[in-house]
């Protein structure tokens, strides 16, 4: 049977389901926790009624008065409404990571060495992205 | 059909302006510090600036489809000119928007072969890692820098959008050797002219190098990179205009994905703002591209580079302390 030149290869294929299936999942918690934490449903460590006294501070400074998490620290705060709302948004972010790890054996079947390289790489790049090393103006 | 559009479109712009106006009156926009939070803040109850964010961003996702635009190079610059928040939250939900955008456009993109993982893999490498500087670089500046920058980076992207040519087909006479040993290529369903075109890329390397700009000034501002995306794929690489859009689209979701974890993991991400902006300019985009698909009238395109201009010079005079 001939191949379709046309059609999407199957690493595409893969990594195009895989996005699809976070992306609403990602966007169903981001809906559904915000509204937990708009309804006050948990408690928060910056209430709802109190955040906009606080959104003209840079980011910087808002996390030195407040002593708010930063890097990974948010993890130990999910209890708090407004910290139950960065899953989904790791989620949404994390996504693309986790399409790379899908694709690597499909790239190493083919023996495509190249992208196989460059795959790792860019898992790195977002590891170390992700990790929490990098980060500016924290405390 | 088009009279009504106009009027719908001029309705929209219209209620977008009435917003950004009451914004403007009802917000405390200059950055304060710990100490002097208490007297200044917000004149409106706590969630109206929620309610107002999302209808904004309906609106404004309606605008960027119809003008052809993302979502993330509208935001930034209008909700960072006319709303309250400190610019590094309003460039922290613009990445998230932009991510929310590609991740929601990328699957149908990849399954219809428009967007090429092939191309994008190795042009996302040097975009993402860049733009994780961008970001570090962005977050470490004071704000009226980042908005004089910004400023002058809209102006610069109107001018782009404005003049830049595109090329539905670009000749590329011969593949360069880096897309060759890459095997950057691909073949795809052309329906309008009812045929596959195949399609090579040359000028990898001044590609690749443009795209380490393109991620830092991405990063930086939390613009998303469509703009400067489309052209170097384009007319500078090659590839078709339908693969140089999808790609770009796509690329968007891996580009701002490393920066998005920088500002998430410096604390410069606030649900408040993040999440009325992201579903706002989902349902907006949705209902923009099913009146895209009766009509789209040539002066929108216009009129969305005019929206943006006012972005940008407001966006330097706020920096420039001119117009607070």
């Amino acid at each position: 049977m001939v191949e379709d030149r046309t059609k999407a290869s199957g690493e595409q294929i893969i990594y195009a389901n895989i996005l699809n299936i976070g992306m609403y999942l990602g966007l169903a918690l981001i809906i559904v926790t915000f509204l937990i934490y708009m309804l006050d449903i948990l408690p928060s460590f910056i209430s709802p009624q109190d955040i906009p006294q606080y959104w003209t501070m840079k980011s910087g400074d808002f996390i030195h008065s407040f002593h708010a998490p930063t890097g990974w620290d948010w993890l130990a705060m999910i209890n708090k409404g407004d910290y139950l709302n960065l899953i989904g948004i790791a989620l949404l972010a994390g996504l693309t990571i986790l399409c790379y790890l899908s694709i690597l054996p499909i790239l190493m079947k083919k023996k495509d060495i190249p992208y196989v390289i460059i795959a790792i790489i860019e898992v790195l790049v977002l590891a170390l992205a992700a990790s929490g090393i990098l980060k500016s103006g924290g405390h | 059909m088009g009279k009504r559009l106009s009027k719908f479109f001029f309705i929209s712009l219209t209620l977008l302006a009435l917003i950004l106006i009451a914004c403007t009156v009802l917000a405390t926009t200059e950055p304060t510090t710990g100490q002097q939070v208490a007297e200044k803040g917000s004149k409106l109850p706590w969630w109206a600036w929620s309610v107002i964010l999302f209808v904004f961003t309906f609106i404004l996702g309606i605008l960027a489809v119809l003008g052809g635009v993302g979502g993330g190079v509208l935001f930034v610059p209008l909700v960072g000119g006319f709303f309250p928040f400190h610019i590094d939250f309003v460039r922290g939900a613009g990445l998230i928007v932009a991510l929310s955008g590609a991740l929601a456009a990328g699957p149908g993109l990849l399954k219809r072969n428009l967007a090429s993982l092939r191309l994008a893999i190795p042009v996302a490498l040097i975009a993402s890692s860049s733009a994780i500087i961008g970001a570090m670089i962005g977050l470490a500046l004071p704000a009226h820098i980042v908005n004089i920058l910004l400023g002058a980076t809209i102006i610069g992207i109107v001018i782009i959008m404005a003049s830049a040519k595109k090329s539905d087909f670009p000749n590329v006479p011969k593949p360069d050797k880096l897309s060759q040993t890459l095997g950057i290529m691909g073949i795809y369903r052309e329906v309008s002219l009812g045929k596959d075109i195949e399609w090579n890329i040359h000028r990898t390397v001044s590609g690749l190098v443009l795209f380490i700009v393109i991620g830092v000034m991405a990063g930086m501002f939390g613009l998303g990179a469509g703009w400067a995306n489309v052209p170097v794929l384009n007319l500078l690489m090659g590839a078709p205009l339908k693969i140089s859009v999808a790609t770009s689209k796509f690329l968007l979701s891996i580009t701002d994905t490393s920066a998005a974890w920088i500002y998430l993991n410096s604390g410069a991400v606030l649900p408040m703002i993040v999440v009325p902006s992201v579903v706002g300019i989902m349902l907006g985009s949705i209902v923009g591209v099913r009146i895209l698909a009766v009509a789209k009238p040539k002066a929108i395109k216009w009129m969305v580079i005019g929206l943006l201009l006012f972005a940008g010079v407001r966006a330097l005079l706020k920096g420039l302390g001119i117009w607070r």
